[in-house]
C-alpha cells in the first residue's frame, strides 16, 4: 500500500472513536506478537522457488505459522529456516501422508511445485506435468483447507488456474475470492524495466500488468504507469516484449539450470504479504493477479484485485487504454482462452 | 494501486545506552510520514533490543586516550546523533558476494539485492552465477546488478565495493567436522581475498567461508603479506550463532522473539563458540540444565541442520539471513548511523587470543569498539568453557596462519 493510503487510514482512525481493525493493525503493526495468527503453508518448499520463499515468508512477521511441504528435502529445509529468530514456527512435512498436516488450519496455500522451464521450452510444455500435480494438490487442499487463500506459482498458470478452479468446484468448495494466479513478478519486470527508461525511482513506480502469465498474454499497461514518462512508442513496444518474455530471459540466461527463483520468491512473498494483510483487515490493499473475472468475456483474467478479509473484495476494471494496448488486448484474448479451456478439459476429461 | 514492497531491512540493532528507540523504531517513525511504508511487515525482521552499555565499558582496544574520549563524547551526544542520522536509507553501497550461485550466495544475494542501502550489487562465482544476476536484476530495488565469471574477471568484480562477503566454498556433509573443509575453503579464501587486497583493500571483508576459525587468520595474514591489512576492516560472521543463541532461548523460556539479544563469543564452531546465556536480555534465570542443553544446542546447531539434510548440504538460508543482517549492520555503521552493535569474529585483545569473537561496535570503519565488559561477571560456567574453548581456537588460528605463511601469497 502506498503513503497516501496509509496516512487516510491513519487519519480515519483518529477521527473515529472505535478503532477500526484495520487501523489497530496499523498502530501495531510493529507488535508481532499482537498480529493475528496466521498460517501460512507452502507446496513445493524444498524446490527452487521453494526454498527462497520459505526464507522470505520466514521473514514475515505477520506468519505465526509456516508448513512446509515437499515430496522430498523440506525436514532439511524446516530446521534450516526455523533457526531464523522471527515470530513463525516452523514444520517441515514431507510425502503424501504428511499433506494433510501441513494443509490443516491455513491462512496462505502458495503453490509454487513443479517443474520449471528449459530453454527452447514454452510454459505450456510443462502442462502434462505441472497440471498432474496441481491437480492432486488440490484435491487435498479441497479436502482440508477449504477455506485457505490459494497463491499459484506453478506454470502454466494460465491453466493451473482454471484446473484447480475446476478441482474445487467438483468436490463443491469452490470460492472464486480465494483463488489466485500469481502474476506478481511480471508487475515487478514492469515497474523496473519502466524505471530504467524512465529514469525513475524504481521504488516509486507503479505499472498495473493485466492478461495472463505467459508471453503475449502477458498484458503491462504503461499508459497508466507512474511517474508519467514521455516514453516513445519505440521504447513502449520494447519495454512490453521485454515483460512479456522476462521469463524467458531469465531460463535463456540460466543455461539449463532452471528459470527465475530468487525473483520469483520475492514476488509471491510480496503477493502473499498483500494476501495476509487484506486478511488482517488493512484497507486498500490492491495487487495485480490472475482471477476469477467478468472483466473481459474470458472467465480468468489478471487485473487489479483489492484484497480484504475474504479474498478477493473486488476486481478492478482494466482502466483507460491506449490504442497499442487495446490491440495487444485483442491479441491476446485466444491465446489465454485457450489455455484455459485447457486446464478445464484436463481435469473434466479424467 | 499498492506499490509492492520493493525494499527491506534485515539489520538487527542493540540500542546501546537509553532505551529510547533503537534504528528500526525510528526507522520505522519515519516511515509512517515518508512514503516508503510498504515494507513494514518486513521491518519487523529487526530483534529491537535495548541493551544498556555502560560508557565506561567501551574499549576502543589499542586506540589512543583521545580516540577513547571520543567515544565517550559519542555516547553522550547520542541522542542528537540519532536524530541527525538520516534515518531514511539511501541506496549508495557496493557490496561484492564472492561465491554467488551457491547455496548461501543465492539466497543471500536476494536478501542484499532487497535492501534499501545498496546501490551496486556485484555476483562472483566460478560458474553458473550469470542466471542468477539476471534472475535478481528483475526485482524492483535500487541496486543495480553485474555478473562476473571466473578468476579473470575477479578483479573487476571488486573495484570500488564498499564490502566483500565471502560464502565462496564447499558444504559440510554428514559425518564432517568443519576442520574437514579447510584444505579446499583455505586454498579458495586465500585466492580471494588476494584479489581483495589488490583490487577493494579499503572495503570491509565478510568471511563466511568455513572454518572460520582458520579463514578469518588466513585472510589477515594475506592482507598483511599484501601491506593493507586493516584489523577493523576483517570479520568473521558469527551472527548465526547469536540468531540461533535467540531462537532457541526464546522458545525455551517463553520470551517474546522480538526482546530477545544474547552475546556469543569465542568462535564458529562447536565448543568455541560460547553463547553468554548469563547476559541474556531480558534477563531471565536458567538452571544448569537449562544452561547445559542450551548451550550444547547452540553450539551444535550447524550440525543439527547438516543431518536434517542428510547430505543435502548444511544451513543455507538461516545463514543467509545472518550474513545479509550482518551486511546491513555494516553498512549502517558506514552510514554514520551511531548505535550498531553485533557480534563478530574479529582480531582482538580481549583475551590473549589473536582472534576472538565478542560483541563490537560498528562504525564508520568498520569496527569501532569492542565492549570488554561481555567478559566480566562470567558464570563458572561460562568461565569454564571459556577457557575450555582457547585450545582448539589457538590451535585453528595457528592452521590458518601456517597455511599462508607455508605458501607464497601470490604478488
Amino acid at each position: 500500500m502506498n503513503a497516501a493510503m496509509l496516512r487516510s487510514a491513519l487519519r480515519r482512525n483518529r477521527s473515529t472513536s472505535t478503532v477500526a481493525a484495520s487501523s489497530y493493525v496499523l498502530r501495531r503493526g510493529f507488535s508481532t506478537e499482537s498480529a493475528p495468527e496466521r498460517k501460512v503453508t507452502i507446496l513445493g518448499a524444498a524446490g527452487g522457488i521453494g526454498q527462497p520463499l520459505s526464507l522470505l515468508m520466514k521473514l514475515n512477521p505477520l506468519v505465526s505459522k509456516l508448513a512446509l511441504y515437499d515430496i522430498a528435502g523440506t525436514p532439511g529445509v524446516a530446521a534450516d529456516v526455523s533457526h531464523i529468530n522471527t515470530r513463525s514456527e516452523v514444520v517441515g512435512y514431507a510425502s503424501d501422508e504428511q499433506l494433510g498436516k501441513a494443509l490443516e488450519g491455513s491462512d496462505i496455500i502458495i503453490i509454487p511445485a513443479g517443474v520449471p522451464r528449459k530453454p527452447g521450452m514454452t510454459r505450456d510444455d510443462l502442462f502434462k506435468i505441472n497440471a498432474g500435480i496441481v491437480k492432486s494438490l488440490c484435491e487435498a487442499i479441497a479436502k482440508y483447507s477449504p477455506n485457505a487463500l490459494v497463491n499459484m506459482i506453478s506454470n502454466p498458470v494460465n491453466s493451473t488456474v482454471p484446473i484447480a478452479a475446476e478441482v474445487f468446484k467438483s468436490n463443491g468448495v469452490y470460492d472464486e475470492k480465494r483463488l489466485f494466479g500469481v502474476t506478481t513478478l511480471d508487475v515487478v519486470r514492469a515497474k523496473t524495466f519502466y524505471a530504467g527508461k524512465a529514469n525513475a525511482n524504481v521504488a516509486g513506480v507503479n505499472v498495473p500488468v493485466v492478461g495472463g502469465h505467459a508471453g503475449i498474454t502477458i498484458l503491462p499497461l504503461f499508459s497508466q504507469a507512474t511517474p508519467k514518462a514521455n516514453l516513445s512508442d519505440e521504447v513502449i513496444t520494447a519495454l512490453t516484449k521485454r515483460t512479456q518474455d522476462g521469463g524467458t530471459e531469465v531460463v535463456e540466461a540460466k543455461a539449463g539450470k532452471g528459470s527465475a527463483t530468487l525473483s520469483m520468491a520475492y514476488a509471491g512473498a510480496i503477493f502473499a504479504d498483500a494476501c495476509l494483510k487484506g486478511l488482517n483487515g488493512v484497507p486498500d490493499v490492491v495487487e495485480c493477479s490472475f482471477v476469477q473475472s467478468t472483466v473481459t468475456e474470458l472467465p480468468f483474467f489478471a487485473s487489479k484485485v483489492r484484497l480484504g478479509k475474504n479474498g478477493v473484495e473486488e476486481v478492478l476494471g482494466l482502466g483507460p487504454l491506449s490504442d497499442y494496448e487495446q490491440q495487444g488486448l485483442e491479441a491476446l484474448k485466444p491465446e489465454l482462452k485457450s489455455s484455459i479451456e485447457k486446464g478445464i478439459a484436463f481435469v473434466r476429461g479424467s | 494501486m499498492t506499490s509492492s514492497a520493493t525494499t527491506f531491512s534485515i539489520g538487527s540493532t542493540a540500542a546501546a545506552g537509553s532505551k529510547v528507540g533503537p534504528y528500526s523504531q525510528l526507522k520505522a517513525s519515519s516511515a509512517k510520514s515518508k512514503s516508503e511504508n510498504h515494507l513494514i511487515s518486513f521491518n519487523g525482521l529487526k530483534a529491537a533490543t535495548s541493551i544498556r552499555h555502560d560508557s565506561k565499558s567501551l574499549s576502543t582496544g589499542s586506540e589512543s586516550a583521545a580516540a577513547l574520549k571520543h567515544s565517550y563524547v559519542k555516547k553522550a551526544l547520542k541522542h542528537d546523533n540519532r536524530t541527525q542520522y538520516h534515518v531514511q536509507p539511501h541506496a549508495s553501497y557496493k557490496v561484492a558476494v564472492l561465491g554467488a550461485a551457491g547455496g548461501i550466495g543465492q539466497p543471500l544475494a536476494l536478501l542484499i539485492k532487497m535492501s534499501p542501502l545498496v546501490s551496486q550489487l556485484n555476483l562472483y562465482d566460478i560458474a553458473n552465477v550469470k542466471g542468477v544476476a539476471a534472475d535478481l536484476s528483475h526485482c524492483n530495488t535500487p541496486s543495480v546488478v553485474t555478473d562476473f565469471t571466473g578468476e579473470s574477471n575477479l578483479p573487476n568484480s571488486l573495484k570500488g565495493s564498499n564490502v566483500v562477503v565471502v560464502p565462496a566454498g564447499v558444504p559440510r556433509k554428514p559425518g564432517m567436522t568443519l576442520d574437514d573443509l579447510f584444505n579446499i575453503n583455505a586454498n579458495i579464501v586465500k585466492t580471494l581475498v588476494e584479489a581483495v587486497a589488490d583490487n577493494c583493500p579499503d572495503a570491509l571483508i565478510h568471511i563466511i567461508s568455513n572454518p572460520i576459525n582458520s579463514t578469518v587468520p588466513i585472510a589477515a595474514e594475506v592482507l598483511k603479506e599484501k601491506g593493507v591489512y586493516d584489523p577493523k576492516k576483517l570479520f568473521g560472521v558469527t551472527t548465526l550463532d547469536v540468531v540461533r543463541a535467540n531462537s532457541f532461548v526464546a522458545q525455551r523460556k517463553n520470551l517474546r522473539l522480538i526482546d530477545v539479544d544474547i552475546p556469543v563469543i569465542g568462535g564458529h564452531a562447536g565448543v568455541t563458540i560460547l553463547p553468554l546465556l548469563s547476559k541474556t536480555e531480558p534477563s531471565v534465570a536458567f538452571n544448569d540444565e537449562e544452561v547445559q542443553e542450551l548451550t550444547r544446542r547452540i553450539q551444535n546447531a550447524g550440525t543439527e541442520v547438516v543431518e536434517a539434510k542428510a547430505g543435502a548440504g548444511s544451513a543455507t538460508l538461516s545463514m543467509a539471513y545472518a550474513a545479509a543482517r550482518f551486511v546491513e549492520s555494516s553498512l549502517r555503521g558506514l552510514d554514520g548511523d551511531g548505535d550498531v552493535y553485533e557480534c563478530a569474529y574479529v582480531q582482538s585483545d580481549l583475551t590473549e587470543l589473536p582472534f576472538f569473537a565478542s560483541r563490537i561496535k560498528l562504525g564508520r570503519n568498520g569496527v569501532e569498539a569492542f565492549v570488554p565488559s561481555i567478559l566480566q561477571g562470567l558464570t563458572e560456567y561460562e568461565q569454564k568453557a571459556l577457557e575450555a574453548l582457547k585450545p582448539e581456537l589457538k590451535a585453528s588460528i595457528e592452521k590458518g596462519v601456517a597455511f599462508v605463511r607455508k605458501q607464497p601469497v601470490a604478488v
